[in-house]
């Protein structure tokens, strides 16, 4: 849209939204909306393109897809050959499945143990596929990360991949908006992870249905690239498909030089479009919220959805303090679930598992934070710690600063990259009963495995955890 | 699959109460049920981490595994069905097991658009009535639920009439037969055109 007359001010939504308008709604019809990029995974794709091959379809752009392997690729170590042996049939299986529809629809695949294989949510930014102002779509909820550049992307079913596959179109209805502003400055010791669990802990796991999210105020832009994607890779555990920050010259930088980046006259003609992209003074959001930064501190979750979420050092709720039935007998089976009582403090309280890993915290920025945690101490005695790299370029990186010497002398796991126990249908999980402090997105009943029992934190705390072989607060460790 | 699906205009069912609020797709369906390329056979999978022991036996506790439930076609649950994940698989394995329709007084988004492409309809409900229904008097009768697509009503056991949204795209596909994809694909000039202008 270059129209010269003046227009009402917009949200950075509206935006990237009008700017993909194939065919606009109409009160009997959604729009359809051009999607720039479809990110493909193993999970959720082979169905979508057993209806292409029923239909005779071919995929339309295979350009703008790009497809990698993830979630059931197992994490253990290479053999001596450089390779990773995958021990179970059907995720085995699978895989070979992506493969043969990349090859048969001319689709770009990281396979596994490749040079750029890793996470999706992972890959699409370190390749600069990610950039502002894109839609961008992939069967996984936890696409919202890559609105942290200021692109709209969620995740979609199986059903809608096979749309985009044929059509490069996806049939919506435009959501509403809500601003998610973000007061004042982080405290040492309290990180991107923090506030997006108060921000679910504040609106609940389903406050933002319906709604983008636009993450906006002082303590987001003080954010560093990697930060803003663990804050809008949460979007969907609080219901909103998408979260979104407005791009500004930390992003460019982050993008500038990325193999897939734009270059010469194209990079500067982009700049200029991305830099456009912010909400207009005077835009409106049919909701907001507000939390203050200055006033966090490192959060844990202690039920089983992520906005059952508190400060590490607060007593656990008590389910009688809750008016509301619903919401009283929803907490008591949590509680019963992570066999936690009432009034109780987590800090202290024994763990066996801890991961640093997942889309939302296994980039480089997180394993440094892991690592400066670790260094020089040890992981306690009876716990297992997993630290699963996002990508095979975070884990080269890593290795590159000498970050896996520091896991692997403290005593953690220091594993090949994939999504690992945040899904823990890959062969990484815990046994049922046990209790893992997790980097991830997800403490739902059984998530990391059948009974398994999962709070939610930040890398430093995660790590801080391990050291202590109990819940522990980095900041206690680390003087912050 | 053909260009048109299986209308979807009524449901009339007896109905089961899964009294648990915020049921995620982790629920519906574990993800070490999702190392598969096709859709079928998901049905078994429902809810497995509730519905069976760690020997794989039925808990005759869970809502699913007693008498009662057998042959319903309507789940009425707890408060925001269906958050979490995107995995198609919930609403396949609800209807694999049988389901046509899920009741609840809020969906997440992304299940809501995927059940409406497999013709399960997620009916949203206001919390009052929602209340009646996950506490009505059996009396011996299985209470029965109609669900109507064309006039958006659910009729309740005693005859009351509650009207429920649904987009209106949605609601033509399931009368009608329409597929999505279909509908799209009749688009292709419009998307060429698109494509035209933004290379």
């Amino acid at each position: 849209m270059t129209s010269e007359s003046p227009r009402a001010p917009r949200t950075l939504f509206e935006k990237v939204w009008d700017d993909h308008i194939v065919r606009p709604a109409t009160e009997s019809t959604p729009a359809v909306l051009y999607i720039d990029l479809h990110l493909v995974h193993e999970v959720t794709s082979p169905q979508a393109f057993t209806v292409l091959r029923e239909r005779g379809l071919r995929v339309r752009r295979p350009d703008r897809t790009v497809a990698t392997m993830d979630h059931s690729t197992p994490t253990t170590p290479r053999d001596q050959h450089g390779r990773i042996a995958i021990g179970d049939a059907l995720a085995a299986a699978q895989l070979a499945q992506l493969e043969r529809n990349c090859r048969d629809f001319g689709i770009e695949l990281h396979e596994l143990g490749a040079e750029q294989q890793g996470i999706v949510h992972v890959i699409g930014p370190e390749l600069g596929l990610t950039r502002p102002g894109m839609t961008i779509v992939c069967g996984d909820s936890h696409t919202s990360t890559h609105g942290a550049f200021g692109a709209l992307a969620f995740g979609i079913g199986t059903s809608e991949v096979g749309h985009v596959l044929a059509t490069q179109c996806l049939l919506q209805r435009r959501p509403k908006t809500m601003e998610v502003r973000v007061e004042g400055a982080l405290r040492p010791g309290v990180t991107a992870k923090d506030i997006i669990l108060a921000v679910i802990a504040k609106i609940g796991i389903g406050g933002g249905t319906g709604h983008v999210m636009e993450y906006t105020g002082p303590a987001i832009r003080a954010l560093g690239m990697e930060e803003r994607m663990t804050v809008c890779n949460m979007s969907i555990e609080g219901g909103a498909r998408a979260g979104m920050i407005a791009p500004d010259d930390v992003t460019f930088e982050y993008v500038a030089g990325r193999p897939r980046a734009p270059r010469g006259a194209a990079w500067d003609a982009a700049l200029e479009r991305w830099r456009g992209l912010p909400t207009d003074e005077g835009a409106s959001y049919d909701r907001s919220v507000t939390i203050s930064a200055s006033e966090l501190a490192p959060m844990i979750t202690y039920g089983t959805n992520p906005g059952m979420g508190m400060r590490i050092d607060a007593p656990v709720p008590r389910p009688d303090s809750l008016s509301d039935g619903s919401e009283r007998a929803a907490l008591e089976k949590a509680l019963r679930y992570m066999d936690i009582n009432p009034g109780e403090r987590l800090l202290g309280r024994r763990v066996d598992v801890v991961f640093v890993g997942s889309c939302t915290n296994s980039r480089i920025s997180d394993l440094r934070l892991a690592a400066g945690v670790l260094r020089g101490r040890k992981v306690a005695p009876g716990v297992r710690m997993l630290v699963v790299p996002g990508s095979q370029q975070v884990k080269r990186q890593a290795e590159a600063e000498g970050l896996h010497t520091v896991f692997r002398e403290a005593g953690a796991e220091w594993r090949e990259a994939g999504c690992s126990m945040c899904i823990a249908m890959n062969g990484d999980s815990l046994a049922p009963g046990q209790y893992a402090v997790s980097t991830s997105n997800r403490n739902f009943e059984g998530r990391q495995g059948k009974g398994s029992r999962t709070f939610l934190a930040s890398p430093l705390t995660a790590a801080a955890s391990a050291v202590r072989g109990a819940i522990a607060d980095a900041r206690e460790l680390t003087n912050a | 699959m053909p260009d048109t699906i299986t209308p979807v205009r009524t449901v009339e069912s007896p109905y089961v109460v899964l009294d648990a609020q915020n049921v995620d797709t982790d629920q519906i369906i574990p993800a070490r049920f999702l190392k598969v390329t096709d859709r079928a056979g998901l049905g078994d999978a429902l809810f497995a981490d509730w519905r069976y022991d760690e020997s794989g036996s039925p808990r005759p506790d869970f809502v699913l595994n007693r008498p009662e439930a057998r042959g319903a076609e309507i789940l009425v649950a707890g408060h925001n069905f269906g958050c979490g994940s995107s995995r198609e698989h919930a609403p396949w394995a609800l209807r694999g097991y049988g389901f046509r329709a899920v009741v609840s007084t809020r969906f997440a988004d992304i299940f809501h658009s995927n059940a409406l492409k497999n013709g399960l309809l997620p009916v949203t409900i206001p919390a009052d009535v929602h209340e009646r229904l996950m506490s009505w008097p059996a009396n011996g009768v299985r209470p029965t639920l109609k669900i109507d697509v064309a006039s958006q009503t659910l009729t309740l056991p005693d005859g009351t009439e509650v009207r429920f949204p649904i987009e209106s795209f949605a609601k033509h596909c399931l009368l009608e037969g329409v597929d999505e994809l279909g509908y799209l694909l009749n688009a292709g000039g419009e998307i060429a055109a698109y494509e035209e202008v933004h290379p």
